[in-house]
């Protein structure tokens, strides 16, 4: 369990004071994975690199495991920390030991006896799908390899609370989602917190039950996933998921699309559909009521958590005041509409 | 050749190895700790003290200005105290020793700045103590490059030896100055030269097998 009770965190230089963190209050549960998700320079890993004091807080409360770590001596800090797993965005396996010895690191710091630490080490092999590479060295194995070797390692001196700290931002798509497997296997198997920062918003959707949003060292949003992606709150909020369910516009119609109207152009409409309004027939709506003619470009709807949402690209023909009263009426029902360019008939076509 | 002189060239390769040997040892049990206290006192680092760190390194500064032959000389009285002579192989080493101590602290702090700085926070937030990251982490990652600057040192050493001869300290160094140039003898000026490269071929060798051995884990 980690909990921050206002925490801040500032950098005194000669000329001026910088806020890295301001009043910040968090509360990640057992068998929970946290999410916080900000832009670089948010404050985000001074704020995990507080969580276990690499980093000193200017003020404030870290409670980690029922401990208060900012008023621990140097020798309670380091038992305090023995029960605080972490993995890098870099990795940090020691080049010099191999996989195995590696995960052995954290277990010869409390001197554990060689037999103890093999019945340790070996389960961890097994969970992270390393037992065959038990013998290689870091510079023989993937970049994902090398982040379950740094999980295992995290994971040996059997942390409640385990710290991610860009953990997959220095790996492909496809490792990634395999790490974040992994991470909520173990949630699941070892019901421990996890809290784990990130600045790509495909990490928070597909592995994290809460997020919080940072900017400018503020939490200033926090929400259960499903409900944030459903209901942003903030502006900063809006735009990470905008992002995140953007696809960008295939390059034909990229090519096509031009800023001005003519009379020979289609309005291209964007919709972003929130939850509320992805199950309802918006685009049968638009054609029985409005009298327009749609035709579809491009589409997504996701599903994250229990609500569906999504966008998509449509070009529309019609009358101009049916088609603003069409796109006042998206408004009205919560579907954000955007007319984004134009395209010439020759293009698309409505016949 | 005569059989004086072969007995001249080989008392003199003993003299070398054994000064650049013991010289070799005695600064590296010195200098070692020496340069991994010049690590981790270092600005940023673990155990930072900037006090202890500027007036470490304006020692070594200092004790590196000074030409090897003056030191040679200026220490004779510490010397005397140490091995109870101030002339001889035995004499030579105490300052040889002296020579190399803060190379050797240089060359290990410089070594150990290109260890992953971030090897050293993973152990940090494992809950590592400071004795605990420097054998576990800083020096078995900064080995191969700890050797590298160990060769270099004990290659040093070599040419220094070559200036004993100031305090009887004989050698290969001090052959050559003593027959091959000053008696215009250029066989025994070829010989030792020969020997010499021989000894210095030989140690980067030594030293080049120890790093590959230890570095076969790198990418």
């Amino acid at each position: 369990m980690i909990k921050l009770q206002k925490l801040n965190k500032n950098y005194i230089t000669p000329d001026s004071t910088i806020t890295a963190l301001d009043d910040i209050n968090l509360h990640v549960l057992p068998g929970e994975i946290f999410g916080i998700i900000g832009k670089s320079g948010a404050g985000k890993s001074t704020l995990i690199r507080c969580v276990n004091l690499l980093e000193q807080p200017t003020s404030g409360q870290i409670i980690v495991n029922g401990e208060d770590l900012t008023t621990l001596t140097p020798g309670e800090l380091r038992r305090a920390r023995r029960k605080i797993g972490m993995i890098f965005q870099h990795f940090n396996l020691l080049s010099s030991r191999t996989v195995y010895d590696n995960i052995a690191f954290p277990l010869e710091l409390s001197s554990l006896s060689t037999q103890e630490m093999k019945n340790k080490i070996m389960p961890l092999l097994e969970l992270t799908g390393l037992m065959d590479k038990r013998n290689h060295y870091p510079a023989q194995l993937s970049g994902g390899q090398k982040q379950r070797v740094a999980i295992a390692r995290a994971l040996a001196s059997e942390p409640q609370v385990l710290l991610c700290d860009e953990a997959t931002s220095a790996l492909d798509p496809e490792t990634t989602n395999s790490i974040l497997q992994l991470l909520r296997d173990i949630r699941d198997k070892l019901n421990i917190a996890i809290l784990l920062i990130t600045h790509e918003m495909s990490v928070i959707k597909a592995c994290c039950d809460r997020v919080g949003i940072l900017e400018n060292g503020k939490l200033i949003e926090e929400n259960e996933v499903g409900e944030f992606f459903a209901y942003p709150k903030t502006e900063t909020a809006k735009n990470f998921i905008f992002s995140s369910l953007s696809q960008t516009l295939a390059p034909t119609l990229q090519q096509h699309l031009l800023a001005t109207a003519n009379e020979n152009t289609h309005p291209v409409l964007r919709l972003w559909f929130l939850p509320d309004t992805a199950n309802q027939p918006i685009i049968s709506q638009l054609i029985t009521q409005f009298g327009l003619r749609i035709n579809i470009l491009q589409g997504n709807v996701e599903y994250i958590k229990k609500h569906a949402m999504g966008i998509m690209l449509v070009a529309i023909d019609g009358e101009k005041n049916q088609l603003q009263a069409g796109i006042d009426h998206l408004k009205r029902i919560g579907v954000n509409a955007e007319i984004i360019g134009h395209v010439t008939n020759d293009i698309i076509s409505f016949i | 050749m005569s059989q004086t002189i072969l007995f001249l060239l080989f008392k003199a390769t003993g003299e070398t190895v054994l000064m650049v040997l013991a010289a070799s040892c005695i600064a590296t049990l010195i200098g070692l700790p020496l340069g991994i206290l010049l690590y981790v006192t270092r600005p940023k680092n673990f155990l930072e003290n900037t006090y202890l760190y500027k007036t470490l390194s304006a020692i070594i500064n200092i004790t590196r200005s000074i030409p090897f032959i003056i030191l040679m000389i200026a220490v004779i009285p510490f010397t005397r105290l140490i091995v109870g002579t101030s002339i001889g192989t035995l004499a030579a080493i105490v300052p040889l020793s002296l020579a190399a101590m803060p190379f050797i602290a240089r060359v290990v702090e410089s070594a150990l700045l290109e260890v992953n700085k971030g090897l050293i926070e993973a152990a940090m937030a494992m809950g590592a103590t400071p004795m605990q990251i420097i054998r576990k982490v800083l020096l078995p990652e900064g080995f191969p490059s700890i050797i590298n600057g160990l060769t270099l040192t004990v290659v040093n050493l070599v040419g220094y030896s070559a200036m004993a001869g100031a305090v009887g300290g004989g050698g290969l160094g001090d052959l050559a100055i003593r027959y091959g140039y000053q008696r215009f003898d250029i066989q025994i000026m070829l010989i030792t030269i020969v020997l010499m490269i021989i000894l210095v071929q030989s140690i980067q060798y030594i030293g080049d097998f120890f790093v590959k051995r230890f570095s076969f884990f790198r990418a």
